[in-house]
C-alpha cells in the first residue's frame, strides 16, 4: 500500500491514529458548537410558523415570522393533571419545555392509564399557546400534541376557538408517515377539512372521529380519513382522543371552556 | 482540461458509474429518491464527502499504517458526514428534517469507502479530488433520474411543481402508489442500468 515502505511500528501506529481522532473531533466539535445559534434559531422558527399556521396568522405573517409570533402570541405552561395555568413559570422554562424530555422523567411524567395516542408516557406539564387577533382579544387556543402514526410519532398543534371545543386546525409539524399516504395528513385539501368541526358531543366527551369512505355532510364531529392510509387516519383520531380526554388537556378545557383565559 | 482530468471527473457519469456500473450506493438511492429536492440534497452531500474525504485521505496516504487504514479512512469520513449534517441543519431544516436519517448514512455508502481505497490511497490529492466529485456526480445523476421518474409519476409533480394534477387535488392523474414506496426504485435503477448497456453495450458483463 505505502510506496515508502517504511516499517509500521505499534507505537507509530498508536501516534498516527490518536493524531487522526484528535483532528476528526476537533472538526466535528467546531462546526457542532459553531453552528449551534443557527440550528436553534431555524428550530424555533420552525415551531413558531407551525403555531402561526395553527392560529390562522400564517398568510398575514408573511415573511415576518417572528415579528408577528411576539405580537400575538403568547405562550403558557399548564399542569395537565389540574388543567391549571403555571403563573410562576418563567419565560426561558416555557422557551426551553421539551415534551419528550420531561416524558422521560419519572418524576415530571405520568403512565397514561388509558395510553390511545401510543406515547408510552405523558409529561405532567404543558406549553400552550394563546393567540390573540388584531382587536387583542383571545382568538385561537394553539395545544400541541402527539401520538402514534403509522411509523413513529407525529407531532403536531391543534388550533381551538376560545370556546375549546370549535376546530381551527389541526397542522402537524413532524412526522414519518409513507409520503403520497400518510403523509397526506400536511395536504392543505385535507388540513381544510378541519375549521368548523366541534371536538366535544354535548356530554362534554371528546367525540371527533375520522371517517373512512368520507364524514356525513353535517356531521360536526366527522372528517374525512385519509384513502390509503387507514392507520394513519386512526393515529390522528386516538392522538386527538387522547389529548382531548382527561389525561390530556380534559381538565384544562372544562375549566376554560366559558372563559377565563385571557 | 486535459483528458486525463476529463475522464477522471466525468467518465463515472456515464462509463463507470458506481451505481450502473459498480451497482454500489444502491439503498440510499433507494430511500431519498421520492423527491427531487431530497435526491438534489443528498448528491451534493455525497459529492462533498466524497471529494472530500479522497482529498484528505489522499493528503496523508503516504502515512496512514497500512494497519489500520480502513478504520482511518471511515473515521475521517464520519467527521465530514457529521460535518455536512450540521452545517444542513444550520442552513436548510426542512431538508434537513427529511433527509438527517439518510446523510448518517453516507458514512455507510460503499461509495465513498470504495473511492477512498481504491483511488485516493493511490492517487495525489488533486486527481483524487477530482474522482471524488465525478463519483458523486454519477451517483447524483442516477438519483436524479430515479427520483424524476418516481416523483413525476408518483405525485405529479417535478421539484415540488405540480405537472400533472392529481386526483385527490381535483385533478385527472392517479398517483402511482408503487413509485411512492422506495423499493420502485429498484425497478428504475434495473431500467436505466438497461438503457445505458443498450448504448453502451462495452458495460454489459461477459458469461
Amino acid at each position: 500500500m505505502s510506496d515508502t515502505k517504511k516499517k509500521e511500528t505499534f507505537g507509530g501506529t498508536l501516534i498516527f491514529v490518536f493524531i487522526i481522532c484528535l483532528v476528526c473531533a476537533a472538526l466535528v466539535s467546531i462546526s457542532a458548537v459553531g453552528l449551534k445559534p443557527m440550528q436553534q434559531a431555524n428550530k424555533l422558527l420552525d415551531k413558531q410558523t407551525k403555531i402561526l399556521e395553527a392560529s390562522g396568522l400564517l398568510e398575514t405573517a408573511g415573511a415576518d415570522i417572528v415579528g408577528t409570533y411576539t405580537k400575538f402570541v403568547t405562550a403558557k405552561m399548564i399542569d395537565l393533571d389540574t388543567g391549571t395555568i403555571i403563573e410562576g413559570a418563567s419565560i426561558a422554562d416555557i422557551d426551553m419545555f421539551d415534551e419528550r424530555a420531561e416524558a422521560r422523567d419519572e418524576a415530571k411524567s405520568i403512565k397514561p392509564k388509558n395510553d390511545m395516542a401510543g406515547i408510552n408516557r405523558r409529561a405532567n406539564h404543558a406549553v400552550i399557546y394563546l393567540v390573540k387577533n388584531d382587536q387583542g382579544q383571545l382568538d385561537t387556543i394553539v395545544l400541541p400534541i402527539i401520538g402514534l402514526g403509522l411509523w413513529d410519532l407525529m407531532y403536531g398543534f391543534i388550533g381551538l376557538a376560545p370556546d375549546l371545543n370549535t376546530v381551527r386546525s389541526v397542522v402537524y409539524s413532524d412526522l414519518k408517515e409513507t409520503p403520497g399516504l400518510g403523509a397526506e395528513v400536511l395536504n392543505p385539501r385535507w388540513k381544510a377539512l378541519w375549521p368548523g368541526k366541534k371536538m366535544y358531543n354535548e356530554q362534554g366527551e371528546a367525540a371527533i372521529k375520522i371517517v373512512k369512505g368520507g364524514a356525513k355532510q353535517g356531521d360536526v364531529h366527522g372528517v374525512d380519513a385519509l384513502s390509503g392510509a387507514t392507520l394513519t387516519s386512526n393515529g390522528v383520531e386516538r392522538t386527538l382522543r387522547f389529548w382531548l380526554g382527561e389525561e390530556g388537556y380534559g381538565p384544562f378545557v372544562t375549566k376554560f371552556k366559558d372563559g377565563g383565559l385571557d | 482540461m486535459s483528458s486525463e482530468t476529463k475522464k477522471v471527473l466525468f467518465g463515472p457519469v456515464i462509463d463507470n458509474n458506481p451505481i450502473a456500473l459498480q451497482v454500489l450506493g444502491v439503498c440510499s438511492a433507494l430511500a431519498v429518491t421520492s423527491s427531487m429536492a431530497n435526491a438534489l440534497v443528498m448528491s451534493i452531500a455525497v459529492m462533498l464527502v466524497t471529494a472530500f474525504s479522497n482529498l484528505f485521505i489522499s493528503l496523508i496516504r503516504n502515512q496512514i499504517p497500512s494497519s489500520v487504514r480502513i478504520i482511518v479512512q471511515m473515521a475521517i469520513i464520519a467527521s465530514l458526514v457529521i460535518v455536512v449534517d450540521q452545517v444542513l441543519k444550520a442552513f436548510s431544516y426542512q431538508l434537513s428534517k427529511e433527509l438527517s436519517v439518510f446523510i448518517g448514512l453516507i458514512i455507510t455508502n460503499c461509495i465513498v469507502m470504495g473511492r477512498a481505497e481504491a483511488f485516493a490511497m493511490k492517487e495525489k490529492p488533486g486527481i483524487s479530488f477530482l474522482d471524488g466529485l465525478g463519483n458523486g456526480l454519477g451517483y447524483g445523476a442516477v438519483l436524479m433520474v430515479v427520483a424524476f421518474f418516481r416523483e413525476l409519476f408518483g405525485f405529479g409533480t417535478i421539484f415540488g411543481m405540480e405537472v400533472f394534477k392529481l386526483v385527490q387535488n381535483d385533478g385527472w392523474y392517479q398517483g402511482n402508489g408503487l413509485l411512492v414506496l422506495p423499493f420502485s426504485s429498484f425497478f428504475i435503477i434495473g431500467l436505466t442500468i438497461w438503457a445505458i448497456r443498450q448504448w453502451k453495450p462495452e458495460q454489459v458483463e461477459e458469461d
